[in-house]
């Protein structure tokens, strides 16, 4: 079966003056249908630009596709004209931001805003579009959802505003959501109400879901699949059980092993990735983890390491994904 | 609190282990309406809390966003004044000393903030910012001596002394942690509360920030107060930990214990919604989550402030507040359930 989403051979640039930032860089993952699949990587890696390149949303000038194909039910997106790719956004695909009061109007009610939502890709009456809007605020838990519809955003607290963005994603019942940083500006308490509303409605709709984070708690907690980025580049790419039990690339091994963890104390120092992730601008030659790597050899400053499989359904971009081990990382200290 | 709680609670413990106690501290700021601005309530920030930290070690406060954290590290510096209760440092209550008798403490506690960036000035090479103490305090005797000073803190936090010249947009967030703690050091203090140090940064970088912090406290015997949300952060770092919600105490103890036996609901509420990275691990956590927003300060629920979220909540938890109690050896709990 076809994936939902097959993106192949992305390449996303920044023409600066300083030069070409390559942002996203050579990049190929599927999305299945209804599957949660995870986008980490540290802040810069590419992740927010890969993702509105999905939705052919990157700021031009500076920016701009350069290349690849993707995908979505087997149309490349890249072939649309502008009035077809409109269609997409909302319809097919829906998105989630980080910070839901730059993408809520603070000048109309969210009822206003999410009835606009609705006819702007489906065609129905106002009063039908208000039922609607109503429904969807009583699927994403708001209370007293048919009163809070003539609220302004700023009445609403940071996790509402959430809730209600996912409530306008979700509206058309796209078989994608992008969600980009949707909890990142939240309480953990808040964080946990939000990606579980998000986890149940997709499952609901049978929804897939990108979600873009760099919290790789949050990562085990909801995706199936995770793809690891660094700068611009995949360098890992498996079943989440794979990428934190069996990880091959030393890039993961090293945000693996830095995180500290609620669960266990092993010491008072966490081990950590040497130096800083490179700038796009200054790359360097060969693999471009090199600098930091500790599992380096000779090659690795030449060539650049293609995706290698590890199984048939994990890759890992490194020479030497053989030699990386986690152990046994499955001995749990406490509850 | 009652401050007479507060007082067997201390003395628990002998005064001369604690560099910082705090009794009864509360801190409210008034709302105000109309045009002659009349009081017509108060936002209850801190609302009695008492608190010691040891020499040496590393007191962590959590909670939600608005659970007056950055308002008791602020009072505690004496950066804001507050409305009741008492500061001790050192044996000293330095709320009661004037501006200048406080001046020498000022120099013994300092502040890291989550986003040095906007502290740092633009137009200021970095080694000025980090030696501005030592010339506003007359701390060096001369202008080799200020020079031999920048150097070494920069070589304390790990950065390069070639590099006091550049200014903060050349470097990243982590860089610019190191120099908000170059900065801190600067005067040599005995106690630094960090506000949210980690939280805007990487991971990997996160990573080197905190054995930075753990390597400084060893080398100078640092006392650390951090405030944090991050509780595997908080895990890693704290000695003991204080749980805080609008404005309260709900739970204190050493993190061990608090980690190991969380009692309080917010407690249990707040570790259950932080997920661990681990799948395998995940799939078999059960997930209790809190329902709702923290209610404003403004206007805080009768009797147990946690008791509208509260999942285990009975009629009493409304009436009056749970004071906080020894429930186990250290371990403090504000709940009539436990
Ligand atoms: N408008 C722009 N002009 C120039 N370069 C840009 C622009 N937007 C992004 N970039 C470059 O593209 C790279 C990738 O950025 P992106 O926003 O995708 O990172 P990210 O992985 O989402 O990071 P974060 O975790 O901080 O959100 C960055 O290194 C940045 O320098
Ligand atoms: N100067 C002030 N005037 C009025 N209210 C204030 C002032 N400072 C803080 N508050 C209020 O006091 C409460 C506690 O704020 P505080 O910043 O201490 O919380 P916090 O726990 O540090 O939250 P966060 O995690 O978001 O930093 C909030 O409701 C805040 O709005
Ligand atoms: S006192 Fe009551 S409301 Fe408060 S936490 Fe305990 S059980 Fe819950
Ligand atoms: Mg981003
Ligand atoms: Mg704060």
């Amino acid at each position: 079966m076809a994936a939902l989403l097959e993106i192949r051979n992305l390449r996303t640039s920044f023409f600066t003056d300083e030069g070409e930032a390559k942002a996203v860089d050579n990049v190929s993952y599927d999305i299945q249908e209804g599957e949660f699949v995870a986008l980490v990587g540290e802040s810069g890696c590419g992740k927010s630009v890969s993702a509105l390149s999905v939705m052919r949303l990157v700021p031009f000038p500076p920016g701009r596709i350069i290349g690849g194909e993707i995908l979505l039910n087997g149309r490349d997106l890249l072939k649309l004209s502008e009035q077809e790719m409109r269609g997409v956004r909302g319809n097919e695909i829906g998105m989630v931001f980080q910070e839901p009061m730059t993408s809520l109007n603070p000048v109309f009610t969210i009822g206003h805003q999410i009835v606009e939502t609705i006819r702007a890709h489906k065609d129905i009456d106002k009063q039908a579009a208000w039922r609607r809007a109503v429904e969807l605020l009583e699927l994403v838990g708001i209370p007293q959802p048919t009163d809070r519809m003539a609220d302004y955003p700023h009445q609403f607290s940071g996790g509402m505003r959430q809730r209600v963005m996912i409530a306008m994603a979700l509206s058309c019942e796209p078989k994608l959501v992008i969600a980009d940083e949707p909890t990142t500006a939240l309480d953990v308490t808040i964080q946990a109400q939000v990606l579980e509303l998000l986890e149940s409605v997709a499952e609901q709709l049978s929804t897939a879901v990108l979600l873009i984070t760099h919290n790789l708690g949050v990562v085990a907690r909801y995706a199936h699949r995770v793809n690891v980025m660094y700068a611009g580049k995949i360098v890992e790419q498996a079943t989440a059980d794979e990428i934190y039990h069996n990880p091959r690339h030393p890039y993961t091994l090293g945000l693996l092993q830095s995180v500290p963890r609620m669960d266990r104390v092993e010491g008072s120092r966490l081990s950590t990735i040497e130096g800083l992730p490179p700038s796009l601008l200054r790359l360097p030659g060969g693999c471009y983890f090199h600098p930091r790597c500790p599992f380096i050899v000779e090659r690795c400053e030449r060539e650049e390491p293609p995706a290698m499989l590890v199984t048939d359904d994990h890759t890992a971009a490194c020479w030497q994904w053989n030699e990386v081990d986690i152990g046994d990382s499955t001995v749990v200290k406490s509850k | 609190m009652t401050t007479e709680r507060a007082e067997n609670m201390e003395g628990a413990r002998t005064a001369q282990d604690d560099l910082v106690q705090v009794k009864d501290l509360q801190m409210y700021f008034p709302i105000t309406a109309g045009l002659f601005r009349r009081r017509v309530g108060d936002i209850k920030a801190v609302d009695g809390i008492s608190l010691n930290i040891k020499r040496g070690q590393t007191l962590a406060i959590v909670g939600e966003s608005g659970s007056g954290k950055t308002t008791l590290g602020r009072a505690i510096l004496r950066l804001a004044k507050p409305t009741g209760g008492e500061i001790w440092f050192d044996g000293v209550n330095i709320l009661r000393l004037s501006g200048r008798q406080f001046m020498p403490y000022r120099q013994r506690m300092q502040v890291i903030f989550q986003d040095p960036y906007s502290s740092l000035h633009p137009r200021m090479t970095v080694g000025s910012f980090v030696g501005e103490p030592l010339v506003v305090h007359r701390l060096a005797a001369s202008k080799v001596e200020y020079r031999r000073r920048v150097a070494e803190l920069f070589r304390s936090v790990g950065l390069d002394p070639a590099m006091t010249g550049r200014y903060p947009h050349e470097f990243s967030g982590g860089q610019r942690q190191r120099i908000g703690i170059a900065r801190a050091l600067a005067m040599q203090p005995e106690f630094i509360v960090a506000d949210e140090p980690v939280s805007a940064l990487d991971v990997s970088v996160q990573a080197q920030i905190l054995n930075l912090l753990a390597d400084l406290q060893d080398q100078f015997g640092l006392t650390y107060m951090v405030i944090a949300h991050d509780l595997s952060v908080v895990r890693h770092i704290a000695s003991r930990v204080v749980v805080m919600y609008l404005g309260k105490v709900m739970e204190i103890s050493s993190a061990k214990e608090l980690f190991d036996d969380p009692l309080h609901p917010y407690t249990q509420a707040l570790m259950s919604a932080v997920p661990i990275p681990d799948p395998r691990v995940e799939r078999a956590r059960q997930r209790q989550i809190l329902v709702g927003d923290i209610p404003s300060p403004a206007n805080p629920p009768s009797g147990c402030v946690f008791h509208t979220r509260c999942p285990i909540a009975i009629d009493e938890c409304r009436g009056e507040a749970p004071a906080l109690r020894e429930t186990k050896p250290g371990h403090w709990t504000a709940c009539i359930r436990v």
